[in-house]
């Protein structure tokens, strides 16, 4: 029976590419002066995708094709290594 | 024969249908489906396809249906994307460029103006140059994007078919782009519904023109 052992922990930073005009980030940075946040400047608002894999190495395949688009966004994958099992996991 | 597809969270397939059979046979293409042999085009109709999340149209792109209709339009078959058909179109691979939240970040529905370019392929031939259209559009993710040299390369090759008439964009897209074709000219994406307008009783039928052109595509080609 398979057991999570082998489970990587992985999260996926997904932006909107420099350049490109971000009009979620744009409203969220003119509403801080209202609330009494000053000297807040170039909010951009992506995405955070949080997953588990057995195998990282199509993590990179799997977000070109599906979790971002490459023409408008940027990705970032962070593999978070100390969560993973090492094989000798009781789990 | 003519086939609109339909996923889960499409809204916009009876309007299509029903404008479509203004002028050919139609029917439903359901997201399963993957034999497309008898038809003569395609349409990728408006809607929010699994839920839209992601990325409008991201997901759609791998059903199955869809990857039919990319065998399709690879043999030169007319297929006319709008709406959440064209952001389909855009994540398949088969038009240039993404459509990305509007400007204003607010859903518009209203009526626009609409100018055709000259563009090829079989929609181009069913539309002239400099024609104004009017045709509604709805949309959140309506702004078309694509880099610098790849809007060039599109301008060049004459790839752009409809841009929102000077001071009407309503969500930013770059040059004013409105509606794109994949370099072949088969297929068609745009982000105003011409399927809204078909009948004067509802303000415009200058809509029926790309349906009589998506007809006259495939007959002409055989």
């Amino acid at each position: 029976m398979r057991r999570y052992a082998d489970r990587v922990k992985a999260k996926v930073l997904i932006r909107p590419k420099q350049g490109i005009l971000d009009p979620q980030g744009k409203a969220v940075e003119r509403a801080l002066p209202a609330l009494g946040f000053e000297g807040i400047h170039d909010v951009r608002v992506g995405r955070l995708v949080e997953l588990e894999t057995d195998d990282p190495a199509q993590l990179d395949a799997l977000c070109e094709k599906l979790l971002a688009n490459p023409l408008i966004e940027d990705f970032e994958i962070v593999l978070d290594e100390s969560a993973s099992g090492n094989g000798s996991s009781p789990a | 024969m003519i086939g609109v597809l339909q996923f889960p969270g499409s809204c916009d397939e009876r309007d299509a249908l029903g404008a479509a059979e203004r002028v050919a046979d139609t029917r439903l293409v359901w997201h399963e489906e993957t034999d497309l042999s008898d038809l003569d085009g395609v349409i990728v109709p408006g809607g929010f396809s699994y839920g839209d999340y992601l990325r409008a149209g991201a997901i759609a792109r791998f059903s199955p249906a869809m990857e039919a209709v990319v065998r399709f339009a690879a043999e030169g078959s007319p297929v006319l994307g709008i709406c959440n058909g064209f952001q389909v179109l855009c994540e398949a691979g088969l038009l240039p460029g993404a459509l990305l939240p509007n400007e204003g970040l607010r859903f518009i529905c209203r009526q626009v103006e609409l100018v055709a370019e000259e563009f090829g392929g079989p929609f181009g031939a069913g539309v002239a140059a400099g024609a104004r259209l009017s045709i509604p559009i709805k949309h959140m993710s309506g702004r078309f994007f694509a880099p610098g040299d790849q809007l060039d390369a599109i301008e060049a090759g004459g790839q752009i078919a409809f841009r929102y008439a000077p001071g009407e964009n309503p969500n930013g897209s770059v040059r004013d782009i409105a509606g794109v074709t994949n370099e072949a000219g088969n297929v068609l994406g745009l982000m105003p519904h011409p399927e809204h307008a078909v009948d004067p009783l509802t303000g415009s039928n200058d809509g029926l023109a790309l349906f009589r052109a998506l007809v006259g595509a495939r007959r002409a080609a055989a």
